[in-house]
């Protein structure tokens, strides 16, 4: 047994910190979600204080019901975000299966091409995927966005995919190939749910910087219809006067459809299947 | 006719040459266990018959025919693997009917054949059981089920017990002893454990850095090793060298003698001093000093004796195993 686990000491302070941190990490989330029940002159008097009967009030969400299309950006940053999760994972297991699976000249190269997108940041390229999308009609579309999201998330997800995959078992892979399973079917059906804790990490790491993206939706997709949340959600600051109460209550907002997509991969976290397959 | 006929197979890695001029033989129906230290390249030939990897050079011919270029599912073999590699988001049933259901069988077939597996095996009750569900001695039973179902002309075990406990190692080892008695089937077993090999074989093929050091019987490698190799690595305790200087002998660099050879006698030509001894009931084993020589002497019965004790051990000279230099048996 690990002795700093069994220290009631030492666990106590384990917790403790791991509550301290909750507690500040939480803390920005809070204050938005009371202040945006709160009353304009209520918010500035009293940030900290929670919305009573006198600064009670719904005006924030009232205004951004009214403003603007509010579902049509919350679905298209639902769109987004999703389709770019989908395409992330799907081409990047695919990539990392193949580098980790097979032998073939260049796997190294190619890897290390792969694995040179993480360190590159995306926005360097931007004018020249600008002028990329405009040369191609994208601009002002999802597909803008979804592409260059996919480009931006995929050398994270084959870097960690092929490192989960390495780790499964040959021998697995070996038993389906002799009871005549073809390639696809080892990769969908054996490789894929072991490595589900993985693909979960990915998912999660990518999700949140797409959902918050204000860059790309403002070079790229900037009109109405194309609008994500977070670009959507700039019409209530302004370069003189800022809408407090409209801006919290988009945040509000925004936070729920993220939190709902992280409960459902961080359930993939956990659950491991993986017990049994191999001794 | 033969289930299985190597020729002058090579396997490398990039510039790893790992399996050198392979040549193998096995009849049908025959129980052939390859044999060799950690690294020897036993799973890289077992692999290399199975399809999974390919030779780079020379011929595999299953039954008669040329296997070079046909994929593992096509070769008529199944194999079983140390680590077991059930599937585990299927049950034991689905896990043993797979391969049947992947080549195209009728429903009836395979639930025969699965019946007749499960009976075999005493898995009847774990049917719906899935992997992570069971023990590791039943999880192996399940992975041997798989391969069974399959019929295959050429059954492949690549160190199926070394995952278990001794105790049911052993029974495990009696029931595929008892399995290649009932199907009758060519099966090929690879392992380092040199009792298994003994134990179950009708024919050891022992391996050294990718190369036949020799093909035989049990007792035909152990009563007649072709060198020093094959001479120290079957038997347990493992046989005794020293240099032949040691009993101002010229014949041959090298002697080698089991330790069951060596007794007790005053007018022994060894004088030994007692570093340990291992009373094991039924036997004991004095671990002794000769001339700065480690020499183990297994006597039958229980011995009194000590550690620092001297004693003389004596041999008959017809069971003295001469060898040169290089480790070649002379005879
Ligand atoms: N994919 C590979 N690439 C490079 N070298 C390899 C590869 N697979 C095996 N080898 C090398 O081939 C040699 C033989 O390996 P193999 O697994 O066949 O040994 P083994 O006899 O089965 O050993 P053990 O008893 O430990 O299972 C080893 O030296 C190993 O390093
Ligand atoms: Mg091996």
């Amino acid at each position: 047994m690990n002795k700093a686990r069994t220290n009631p000491f030492n666990t106590a302070m384990m917790h403790g910190a791991l509550i301290l941190y909750v507690l500040i990490a939480l803390f920005p989330v809070f204050v938005i979600l009371i202040n945006s029940f709160k009353t304009r002159k209520a918010i500035f008097r009293e940030p900290l204080a929670l919305p009573d009967a006198e600064s009670f009030s719904l005006i924030g969400y009232q205004t951004v019901m009214k403003q603007g299309d509010f579902f049509l950006y919350f679905q298209n940053s639902m769109i987004v975000t999703v389709v770019t999760l989908f395409f992330v994972l799907m081409f990047g297991a695919m990539a990392a299966f193949a580098l980790s699976e097979y032998r073939f000249k260049g796997n190294m190269l190619m890897g290390l091409y792969l694995a040179l997108g993480i360190m590159i940041p995306i926005r360097i390229g931007t004018v020249a995927i600008l002028e990329l999308m405009v040369a191609t009609g994208l601009v002002n579309s999802l597909w803008a966005l979804i592409l260059v999201y996919t480009a931006q998330g995929l050398p994270l997800a084959v870097f960690i995919l092929s490192e989960f995959m390495r780790q499964v078992s040959d021998d697995l892979k070996n038993a389906g190939r002799i009871d005549g399973l073809s390639e696809y079917t080892i990769f969908f059906r054996l490789v894929l749910p072991l490595v589900r804790p993985a693909m979960a990490t990915v998912a999660v790491f990518n999700m949140i910087p797409i959902w918050n993206d204000l860059w790309f939706p403002l070079i790229l997709a900037p009109s109405e219809e194309t609008k994500t949340l977070t670009l959507g959600s700039q019409v209530f600051i302004g370069q003189f006067v800022t809408d407090w109460n409209a801006v919290l209550s988009a945040l509000s907002m925004a936070i729920l459809p993220v939190l709902i997509l992280y409960v459902i991969f961080s359930r993939q976290l956990i659950r491991g299947i993986t017990s049994g397959a191999v001794k | 006719m033969s289930a299985l006929t190597l020729k002058k197979v090579n396997k490398s890695f990039g510039n790893v040459h790992v399996l050198k001029d392979v040549d193998i033989e096995v009849q049908n129906g025959e129980f052939v266990v390859f044999v060799g230290p950690s690294g020897c390249g036993k799973s890289t030939l077992l692999r290399v018959i199975a399809g999974l990897e390919d030779a780079t050079s020379g011929e595999v011919r299953i039954g008669d025919e040329l296997v070079n270029n046909t994929p593992p599912s096509k070769r008529g073999i199944a194999m079983v693997f140390q680590s077991y590699a059930l599937y585990p988001h299927l049950n034991v049933r689905k896990n043993m009917s797979l391969a049947l259901k992947q080549a195209g069988q009728s429903k009836a077939v395979i639930d025969a054949r699965v019946a007749e597996a499960s009976r075999m095996l005493n898995l009847d009750p774990y049917l719906d059981r899935f992997p992570s569900e069971l023990s590791g001695g039943q999880r192996q039973r399940v992975a041997i089920g798989r391969a069974i179902v399959r019929e295959p002309k050429l059954f492949l075990f690549d160190e199926p017990l070394s995952n278990l406990d001794a105790a049911l190692r052993m029974n495990t080892r009696i029931e595929i002893a008892n399995l290649h008695r009932q199907l009758g089937a060519s099966m090929i077993y690879v392992t380092h454990d040199q009792t298994e090999a003994m134990t179950l074989a009708d024919k050891i093929v022992v391996l050294r850095d990718g190369r036949v050091e020799q093909v035989g019987s049990p007792m035909e490698l152990y009563n007649n090793p072709a060198n020093q190799f094959v001479a120290g690595f079957l038997g347990s305790p493992a046989m005794n060298f020293f240099p032949a200087a040691i009993l101002d002998e010229s014949d041959g660099d090298i002697m080698g003698v089991r330790p069951e050879d060596l007794y007790l006698s005053d007018k022994g030509k060894l004088g030994a001093n007692v570093e340990h001894v291992e009373h094991l009931g039924g036997d004991t084993n004095v671990i002794a000093q000769v001339n700065g020589h480690q020499i183990t002497a297994r006597l039958f019965g229980q011995h009194d004796i000590d550690a620092g004790q001297n004693v003389r051990l004596g041999f008959k000279p017809e069971r003295i195993f001469r060898f040169d230099a290089a480790g070649a048996r002379l005879s």
